[in-house]
């Protein structure tokens, strides 16, 4: 039973904003793909190849059927060292809560810093947890689209930039397909909805700030966007556009 | 003529029968029986939010006072399910308001919850008193502070492991002032620190107040201020244990949980600093369940605490407690009826093991009453796994999780297929099995054979082939749960299964080798049964052959669900797929 593509199954991963992988990794790329090639390989037809309990070390992700499983393993564990150290190197795997996941991260952080200070400032540890729960460093805010019932959630750090958000939420609202919830920031336009504020769309994003005022996305730099961002909202620019078509 | 018995009489009979099930089972014999048990069943539990419509169940149970839910399949946990796939809460609490305004109790597991719903919650049912969301997501505080502001005689609010968007720790004030029901109060999974005033005021005129528990940014201070004034806790959740170290801050703390004489139950413990840890010794021998899983505390530190709790039935630690703190364990915690290990490292390495078979072969021979197990580990042995179902056939609970994906027996090198047939077929009254490490065929065909009680059954890496599924599905009586992921399952076993999903609450697939054409066929053959097939690839695009990323199948009698995203598939969503012209044999 061969088919489905690579990217396919990218999207297994990349379609969970937890598992984001920032736009920085530069390997993240080779890194999705090794996994892919071994969640392709463990559901296809080259699984059943993976009896043979003898190391093939050379064998490389892309071809499947030759993956033998102490390489399959060994793959595992390569990729552990290619993605950061966040919710197991398989997708679901080891079987931890998110929860429980991002608390031993956090602590694998707070006892490395044990032991350069004696002391542990209670804030110190505080913000770590609170990074922690907030699934290292993510910060989650609500999305909401006017017509739109239901809101999304999405992860700001995993943005650098308003292009790259902007693409995401147009995946996410408007126009959803395979592909990563994160871009590069070269600028790349491929949908020609576009939400950034220049009207071409008949929508607008607007965010709420932390003193509660509504403003437009994209006036202030990113890093200040980030740090009073406290809840986006896609609204229609004006009654005459039809409603756009959702998915959600 | 048969004697009918009365109807009142019926319904004093059945005031005594607390179980759903054996009140399924009543409501199965007649229609009047039917009609009394549905008329008098207060308490209500949906095991699958799609599998029924909430109108029906407000229609049949006129007097449900109580309902608690389950949405999200249970590998939601592990990030296998995608964001947005579903177990909305505002469909039932809309319906609910309208047709059951007496409800007093929500409990509601993996679903997505909105602020709308909560404020709607807080403002329909009037005498609302209960409400615990565990695994839930998609509100944030402000919902909370609607629950707190407006329900007057709300006595539980418990948020579990919740994933809330934090807007500050305001909510916490808007309990009112008059406000003096509260039983139970957990906010540990809330990060932004709430007024310690506030909590102080609130604690202090809650007179009935049994169960804290505190999020992390409460710091010492505050805990030893809040036990001061809750002495009668019977279930404490302590915020962050880490602070200076000063010797009154030690002496404070100590003595206010000396004078916590009711309490059983201990958790939180975050960042615990060994050196606070004696100031628990007061509370230890009467502590009944005991949750270090988030506290780094290492060896002697942890036997030195665990040596004094006698009494203890429920524990819960990390790894670093290593098989020689298990010994301890083992001699010490007679009482022991559940075990849990959790890993302290998030990354597999086989060169750090703090824990091995070992050390929970020393806990299967010490602690006679053991009924449930969770337990990580790197590697195991079939003699141990062996040994452990030959010493504690009273097993209930069994989640072995081997963290390296078909690992074999370290010290033979075989499946550890032997280990697991021994532990089917020992213990005779297993509910709940997950199985890890290298298995075989052979494995599940003794699973199928002798695992008859087995309600739910968790399976990822493992298998050969086909036959592994029809094993399970043909043997496993009383299955109602399985979840596979990763196994090299195929069409044949889950079409020729079909007519056991029904008798399933669901069967969930990842990466495994089911094609869509076979979901198709499953679809039209079985309808009564909702296939979804969660995949990022459009349904025009796949062909029949090619195997599906995710299948979600379960019984309902709901009908297809109308709230399914882009990337869920339903036969009912897309008739113009067609049938399937997939041959099966």
């Amino acid at each position: 039973m061969e088919g489905g593509s690579a990217s396919g199954s990218a999207s297994a991963l990349s379609n969970d904003e937890n598992l984001v992988v920032s736009c920085e990794d530069s390997s993240s790329p080779v890194g999705n793909e090794l996994e892919l090639g071994l969640t392709l390989s463990l559901g296809r037809k080259g699984y059943r190849d993976c009896r043979v309990p003898y190391a093939d070390d050379s064998s490389s992700s892309s071809s499947s059927s030759s993956l033998s499983r102490a390489s399959v393993v060994a793959g595992i564990k390569r990729t552990a060292d290619s993605m950061a150290a966040t919710s197991g190197q398989v997708v679901g795997w080891p079987p931890i809560r998110t929860y429980r996941m991002n608390s031993m991260v956090n602590q694998t952080k707070t006892s490395a810093s044990e032991d350069q200070n004696s002391e542990i400032r209670p804030e110190e540890v505080n913000k770590n947890r609170i990074d922690a729960t907030k699934m290292r460093n993510s910060i989650f805010v609500k999305v909401t689209m006017d017509g739109i019932p239901i809101g999304r959630k999405i992860d700001l750090n995993a943005h650098k930039c308003y292009e790259s958000l902007s693409n995401t939420l147009e995946e996410m609202f408007l126009n959803p397909k395979t592909g990563s919830n994160t871009r590069e920031c070269d600028g790349r336009m491929e949908t020609p909805l576009k939400i950034l504020p220049d009207g071409s769309s008949g929508l607008v994003l607007t965010y709420e700030d932390k003193e509660g005022d509504w403003m437009l996305v994209g006036d202030v730099p990113w890093g200040m966007f980030i740090g009073s961002v406290r809840r986006l909202r896609i609204m229609k620019t004006s009654e005459a556009t039809g409603k756009a078509q959702m998915i959600l | 003529m048969a004697l009918r018995l009365p109807s009142k009489v019926l319904e004093h009979i059945l005031s005594f029968i607390d179980s759903n099930e054996d009140r399924n089972s009543v409501s199965l014999v007649c229609k009047s029986w039917f009609e009394t048990e549905r008329k008098t069943r207060k308490r209500v539990f949906v095991g699958n939010c799609y599998a029924v419509s909430p109108a029906a169940v407000a229609r049949r149970f006129p007097e449900m006072r109580s309902l608690t839910l389950k949405g999200k399949p249970h590998f939601a946990d592990y990030n296998l399910v995608p964001d947005g796939w579903g177990g909305y809460a505002c469909p039932w609490v809309d319906a609910l308001a309208a047709k059951s305004p007496s409800l007093e109790e929500i409990r509601l597991k993996r679903m997505v919850v909105t602020d709308e719903c909560l404020e709607k919650i807080a403002a329909s049912f009037k005498d609302f008193k209960v409400l615990v969301l565990t695994s839930c997501e998609g509100f944030s505080t402000d919902g909370i502070a609607a629950i707190a502001s407006t329900c007057r005689n709300l006595r539980v609010l418990e948020l579990r492991e919740c994933i809330v968007e934090d807007l500050g720790g305001d909510w916490l004030s808007y309990f009112p002032k008059t406000s003096t029901s509260l039983v139970s109060l957990d906010f540990s999974c809330l990060d932004s620190e709430v007024k310690i005033s506030d909590l102080e005021r609130l604690v202090s005129r809650s007179p009935n107040l049994k169960s804290l528990k505190l999020n992390p940014a409460v710091t010492l201070d505050g805990l030893v201020s809040i036990l001061s004034r809750a002495p009668q806790l019977t279930e404490l959740g302590t915020g962050s244990f880490a602070a200076e170290l000063k010797p009154e801050a030690f002496s404070k703390l100590s003595k206010a949980f000396s004078n916590c004489k009711q309490l059983q139950s201990l958790s939180g413990l975050w960042d615990v600093l060994p050196e606070y840890l004696p100031a628990l010794y007061s509370v230890c021998p009467g502590l009944i369940s005991l949750n270090l899983s988030y506290a780094t505390v290492r060896m002697p530190d942890l036997v030195e605490l665990l040596r004094r709790c006698s009494k203890l039935q429920k524990l819960w630690v990390m790894d670093l407690i290593e098989d020689k703190g298990l010994e301890a364990v083992a001699t010490y915690c007679k009482e022991l009826r559940e075990l849990r290990v959790f890993p302290s490292e998030p990354d597999l390495d086989a060169t750090n093991i703090p824990v091995t078979e070992q050390g929970l072969v020393y806990v299967s021979k010490g602690c006679r009453k053991l009924e449930s197990v969770l337990y990580f580990c790197v590697q195991f042995t079939n003699a141990a796994l062996i040994t452990i179902a030959r010493k504690r056939p009273n097993l209930k609970c069994f989640r072995l999780c081997v963290i390296e994906p078909f690992a074999p027996d370290y010290k033979t090198n075989e499946p550890l297929d032997k280990g697991f047939k021994a532990i089917a077929e020992g213990c005779k009254d297993l509910r709940r099995l997950s199985v890890s490490g290298l298995l075989s065929d052979k494995a599940f065909k003794y699973i199928g054979k002798h695992a008859k009680k087995v309600r739910m059954l968790s399976i990822a890496f493992a298998g050969d082939s086909d036959l592994m599924l029809h094993h399970l599905l043909s043997g496993c009586e009383s299955l109602k749960k399985l979840e596979i992921r990763d196994c090299p399952f195929g069409d044949t076993a889950l079409l020729e299964n079909a007519a056991k999903l029904e008798t399933m609450r669901s069967l969930w697939m990842s990466s495994c080798f089911v094609s869509f054409g076979a979901c198709k066929l499953l679809s039209q053959k079985m309808p009564r049964l909702n296939v979804e097939v969660i995949d990022e690839h459009p349904p025009k695009t796949r062909p029949e052959s090619s195997p599906v990323e995710r299948i979600y199948i379960y019984r309902t009698v709901a009908g297809p669900r109308m709230d399914t995203p882009e990337f869920v598939w339903t036969l009912h969503k897309n008739p113009e797929i067609g049938v399937s012209r997939l041959a099966i044999k």
